[in-house]
């Protein structure tokens, strides 16, 4: 049973606003008092997430399901979709502009950053598509990403 | 090392964070990629960075960084200034380079994000 689903619009190019909806996620899982370590890694996938729709795709959403024993994170966009899956979860391959670099990001360590700090990820995306992350958190996990 | 030992060091301004200067501060991260930050063990460091966007705050959120310093007499934007007040951040603006900033700091014994010097 899903005990708390919080939903958050994300605004394609909005480049001032991105991440707000990662450390409100951030805050209220400190406030239920999920391990910290846990929370930092939710909220790192999250902020990624975030930026990889603000910068990549069109506009999408971010929802977390919060359970007593999993946290599932879902994030979603209605953008041009990822051409090669497998290459995008390469660190350092990126498609971003010097625009996006210039803001700190594109290196081509988003969705690797997520992979690493989530328990569990699937990314489905089709050229034209958008796409859709999934991940999932154990609860009992604390620091460390299974 | 106390931050303000560190303000010390760099010659530097504290842009806000007067009260909390007091916070023990033992590892640093330099970069101008927010993902090198959030992919490292950057909890409680501090993060030198050319860069004075909002997303540097934020990112400092995300990561549970423990202090931001500026390099080359950098100053952000207002609004940038407030959201770190906001969170409890202390911002330093250092007139030095990243390269100088970075070498002050490593004399003073501070090490790399993964304890490495």
């Amino acid at each position: 049973m899903t005990a708390l689903k919080k939903s958050f619009y994300i605004k394609s190019r909005d480049f001032i606003r991105a991440g707000e909806a990662s450390i409100k996620i951030q805050t209220l899982l400190k406030s239920l008092n999920f391990n910290p370590q846990l929370v930092r890694r939710v909220a790192i996938c999250g902020y990624e997430g975030e930026m990889n729709v603000v910068m990549h795709g069109g506009d999408g959403s971010l929802s977390i399901a919060i359970n007593t024993d999993t946290l599932m994170m879902e994030i979603s966009d209605d953008g041009p979709g990822i051409a090669d899956i497998g290459k995008a979860m390469q660190a350092g391959f990126s498609t971003a502009s010097d625009e996006h670099r210039e803001m700190g990001f594109g290196a081509g360590m988003g969705l690797p950053n997520m992979k690493k700090n989530a328990d569990d990820i699937i990314v489905e995306s089709e050229k034209g598509q958008g796409t859709r992350v999934r991940m999932v958190f154990f609860t009992d996990k604390g620091g460390d990403a299974g | 090392m106390k931050l303000s030992k560190i303000v010390e060091a760099l010659e530097a301004k504290v842009l806000t964070g007067d009260g909390l200067l007091e916070k023990d501060i033992n590892t640093c991260g330099a970069s101008d990629l927010m993902s090198d930050i959030l992919a490292g063990l950057s909890q409680g460091s501090i993060l030198l960075t050319g860069l004075t966007t909002v997303q540097v705050i934020r990112t400092a959120m995300v990561a549970g960084v423990g202090a931001v310093i500026f390099v080359r007499g950098k100053t952000p934007p207002q609004e940038v200034i407030d959201l770190a007040r906001e969170q409890e951040i202390p911002l330093i603006s250092s007139p030095y380079s990243m390269f100088v900033s970075c070498g002050r700091l490593h004399a003073c014994n501070l090490t790399g994000l993964d304890g490495r010097r």
